[in-house]
């Protein structure tokens, strides 16, 4: 199980190791248990420990994304390493994402 | 397979330093398997950490689309062909036999994806021609895909 902590509607959920398309279906499941309480409205994904990602992690984060926008709420990434910035940017992925800074 | 190996590329040289081939069967499980040994493999030409990731990522991206496109309602080998030429560039070329893709332009249009309910971003073309130099790709339906992509190591060991 991923590590986790919440404060109120926002649940902060460390990311490791390395997420891909075989990765993703297992991290997806996690995170969709993980914020399936509707009072959640808001999930910090801390990157930090994230040895590898590729485009599958922008499609685990967009779903997300999805569930908790129409509650009002978010996805936040923090602890991102250059090369998974990248990824992002290309995607034009922190345009929807909240400020967990 | 779609035929004829590395030769093909523009301006690789005959001779390559070094060259290599894998076949894997068409599991997620290979796409990590996949991104290390060509990693490793290119080692020899002392690649920056940011340069490995790069290749890391457009292997993942390619073989992930093998799989997950070519072979998604069957089951098959994954090859992987790479080479490192003299002049410092490794190539590397993904192929499957999969089911091939019917319009190669619209497949490498960002955002595009076949299978919007895997939550599939459509970015997998888009981060290969980002992180290599060159990207090519072949496809044919019915017969497979073959994708193409090579990146210069800047500091490669021996380069001319």
């Amino acid at each position: 199980m991923l590590k986790h902590a919440r404060q109120g509607n926002t649940i902060t959920v460390k990311l490791d190791g390395e997420l891909d398309q075989d990765s993703a279906s297992r991290v997806r499941q996690e995170l969709d248990d993980l914020i399936s309480d509707a009072r959640i409205k808001h999930l910090v994904l801390d990157m930090q420990g994230l040895t590898f990602m590729d485009s599958s992690g922008i499609g685990v984060v967009i779903g997300r994304y999805r569930t908790l926008a129409t509650r009002g709420g978010g996805v936040a990434v923090r602890g991102e390493s250059p090369h998974v910035q990248r990824i992002m940017k290309l995607s034009g992925l922190y345009s929807i994402l909240e400020d967990a800074r | 397979m779609l035929g004829s190996p590395l030769n093909n590329t523009p301006g690789a040289p005959v001779r390559p330093r070094n060259h290599m081939r894998l076949l894997f069967d068409s599991r997620s499980e290979n796409e990590s398997f996949a991104r290390v040994a060509v990693s490793a493999f290119m080692s020899q030409l002392s690649p920056t950490i940011d340069e490995l990731n790069d290749v890391k990522t457009a292997v993942s991206e390619a073989v992930t689309n093998a799989i997950v496109h070519g072979y998604r309602d069957s089951f098959g080998e994954v090859e992987i062909e790479s080479s490192l030429t003299q002049d410092g560039y490794v190539v590397i070329e993904v192929s499957d036999a999969g089911c091939g893709i019917a319009d190669v332009e619209q497949a490498m249009t960002p955002f595009f994806t076949s299978q919007p309910d895997m939550e599939r971003a459509g970015m997998g073309f888009a981060v290969m021609k980002t992180f290599m130099d060159d990207l090519l790709v072949e496809s044919r339906l019915g017969e497979g895909t073959r994708v193409t992509m090579r990146k210069r190591i800047s500091h490669a060991a021996g380069a001319e």
